[in-house]
């Protein structure tokens, strides 16, 4: 990790700390995230997941510490992060009473495609979905499973440096949680690096490198077979509760 | 800007797929304005009341017919006896009673003491007060026809003409009302629903995460529902003038000026209830709840702001309406031109300015 060029490095945090009032939410977490890379950010409820991505994605500010995304410091430059970035919540939070296509040129209008390569892009994009026969359809009679990659592939139609991933499985039955990695490790190898928050443990295993945060702190890091070495363990979930364990706060 | 305008062709979407809510925006300003139109009347027309006689000459016969044949009053019948005033007020039906003394004629002609009791159902103060006024006043200009030609020197006979509205049209009261509240009502719930909506749903942190800036959000919220805004203003305008017979007297220009400024007034207002609340449902009972309620009571729609306590007088004063039914009186009614509605559009510039401003803030700190 030492050895890579700082260039390759899209996204790090150094002592990242956000505090609410004299609740420490996310408590100096350091960490780095490298071009193409899935990295699985795993915790508890109320560990503090959520609270760091909303500083790594703009959405908040941190109280202390420093951090990068796509070459931009957070702390000052949250708009440009903002327009090289992806990001897909675990609702799937498409418009529902929009059409598909309608959909897709809505966030690529936000996200600046420019108007010429929006046609084109689309048609690839459903061509490659097997979704041609959907264009004109609403997403709302669209089943869940097609959503999130709807939604997914809307999150990434603009090509970002990163793509944010808040529990983007939730819901959604094993296959098409399988189908769903597929297209995360496609996207990777277009060199789209992937951030992702899960509370499946077997979706950490697909992981390259996997972060457990326990109140706050991140107490592991490492590739899942490491850590299950590490952990002396069978699985990632193993992993998990032995971590877990150790947590004094409350589930909010 | 291309971004503004891809999310305002968005919103465009979300509205016109909604088909029921549209048809509830479109139709509701004029289903409300006919209603109050109809209802809200506090005009008095073929009111039914009996008459209690003990004389029977000349002088109550001439009172009798005077109110019969106006279109105020319908007669229904005498009564045999005192007791029976409060039997016929029971039966509903009956407005005002009036009750002749005795030998009317010759003591109005001679004596001066004629004496005359009109009985009105106090239940309704309005309704009794506007009856013994028409009564009353009928009664007096009987009284002069009779000794007219006798020319007492000493009476002053008091001639009550009602400017601007001659004729007591209860319209001319209450449109002004039904406009403000139906474009607060409709503007305020809906952006405020629109935008809970986005939060309910999820959309929001999704638009939040997005290159999109908070101000950029919130005023293309803004723009698709100024636009119906607009449309309801015109069905209002339509029905008011060709329904309900209100007069536009003043400047066209310049009532659309103050309703466009009312609208943003109203938008901006919605912009701030969405930004406390999170659900689509507690958007909707807010915004009817905060804004229905004190627009009817405090605005001086229903009830005169003059006769108010202090407080309320003082609160009335926070009401966006109230000054806007003031403006719009003045120059559909009165006709007045800008130089007198300047007070009116200056406060309510200021409450644009405050509550779109104080919406902005808070929307900015919520991301925190």
């Amino acid at each position: 990790m030492k050895q890579s060029l700082p260039t390759d490095i899209v996204l790090s945090a150094e002592n990242l700390t956000k505090k609410f009032g004299s609740f420490t939410a996310v408590d100096s977490i350091s960490f780095e995230v490298r071009k193409g890379e899935i990295f699985g950010f795993l915790g508890a409820n109320g560990a503090g997941k959520t609270t760091a991505m909303r500083m790594l994605t703009g959405l908040s500010n941190a109280s202390s510490g420093k951090g990068t995304v796509a070459g931009y410091d957070i702390n000052t430059q949250s708009e440009q992060i903002k327009k090289t970035i992806g990001y897909m919540s675990q609702k799937f939070a498409l418009y529902d009473d929009l059409k598909v296509w309608e959909n897709i040129r809505l966030f690529a209008g936000i996200y600046g495609v420019p108007a010429k390569e929006i046609a084109p892009r689309t048609d690839r994009l459903l061509r490659q979905l097997d979704f041609e026969k959907e264009r004109n359809t609403l997403v709302k009679s669209l089943p869940l499973g097609w959503k999130q990659k709807l939604a997914f592939s809307v999150a990434i139609f603009h090509e970002p440096s990163i793509v944010f991933l808040d529990e983007p499985t939730g819901g959604v039955d094993p296959a098409a949680r399988r189908t769903f990695w597929e297209m995360i490790y496609q996207a990777a190898d277009r060199g789209i690096t992937v951030f992702v928050t899960t509370h499946y443990m077997d979706e950490a295993e697909y992981c390259n490198r996997v972060s457990i945060m326990v109140d706050g702190k991140i107490e592991a890091l490492d590739t899942p077979g490491n850590l299950k070495k590490q952990f002396n363990a069978q699985s990632m979930d193993e992993v998990f509760h032995q971590l877990a364990r150790k947590s004094t706060r409350k589930a909010d | 800007m291309k971004q503004f305008l891809v999310f305002i062709r968005k919103e465009y979407y979300h509205i016109s797929r909604d088909t029921w809510t549209m048809v509830i925006l479109l139709l509701l300003p004029i289903v409300m304005l006919v209603l109050f139109g109809f209802m809200m009347s506090t005009e008095v027309k073929n009111t039914k009341f009996a008459i209690y006689d003990p004389s029977r000459d000349v002088a109550t016969q001439g009172i009798t017919n005077k109110l019969a044949m106006s279109t105020y009053f319908s007669f229904s019948g005498y009564l045999d006896s005192p007791d029976q005033i409060e039997k016929v007020f029971r039966s509903g039906d009956i407005g005002l009673v009036v009750v002749f003394g005795e030998r009317m004629y010759e003591s109005m002609m001679h004596t001066g003491d004629a004496q005359l009791q009109l009985v009105a159902d106090g239940s309704d103060p309005n309704t009794a007060s506007t009856l013994t006024m028409y009564a009353t006043s009928m009664i007096v200009q009987y009284q002069q026809e009779l000794t007219g030609d006798l020319k007492i020197p000493y009476r002053i006979t008091p001639e009550v003409k009602f400017l601007y509205n001659p004729t007591l049209k209860g319209s001319y009261n209450f449109v002004p009302g039904v406009m403000g509240m139906i474009l607060m009502l409709i503007c305020a719930m809906m952006t405020s629903v629109s935008i809970a909506r986005e939060k309910e749903l999820g959309t929001m942190e999704v638009l939040l995460v997005s290159p999109m800036r908070p101000v950029q959000i919130i005023l293309s919220k803004v723009v698709p529902y100024f636009f119906i805004s607009v449309i309801n203003l015109a069905t209002i305008l339509l029905v008011s003038v060709f329904v309900l017979g209100m007069p536009i007297n003043g400047s066209l220009c310049l009532l659309i000026f103050l309703s466009l400024l009312f609208i943003f007034v109203s938008l901006a207002l919605g912009l701030l209830i969405s930004s406390a609340v999170d659900k689509q449902m507690v958007a909707l009972l807010v915004s009817a709840l905060v804004l229905i309620l004190p627009v009817m009571m405090l605005s001086g729609m229903m009830f005169p702001i003059e006769n108010m306590p202090a407080v309320l007088r003082w609160l009335s004063e926070l009401i966006p309406a109230k000054w806007y039914m003031i403006a719009i009186k003045k120059i559909m009614i009165q006709g007045l031109g800008f130089s007198s509605v300047i007070k009116e559009v200056a406060v309510l510039s200021a409450m644009a300015l405050l509550l779109i401003t104080a919406s902005i803030k808070r929307f900015k700190y919520r991301l925190e």
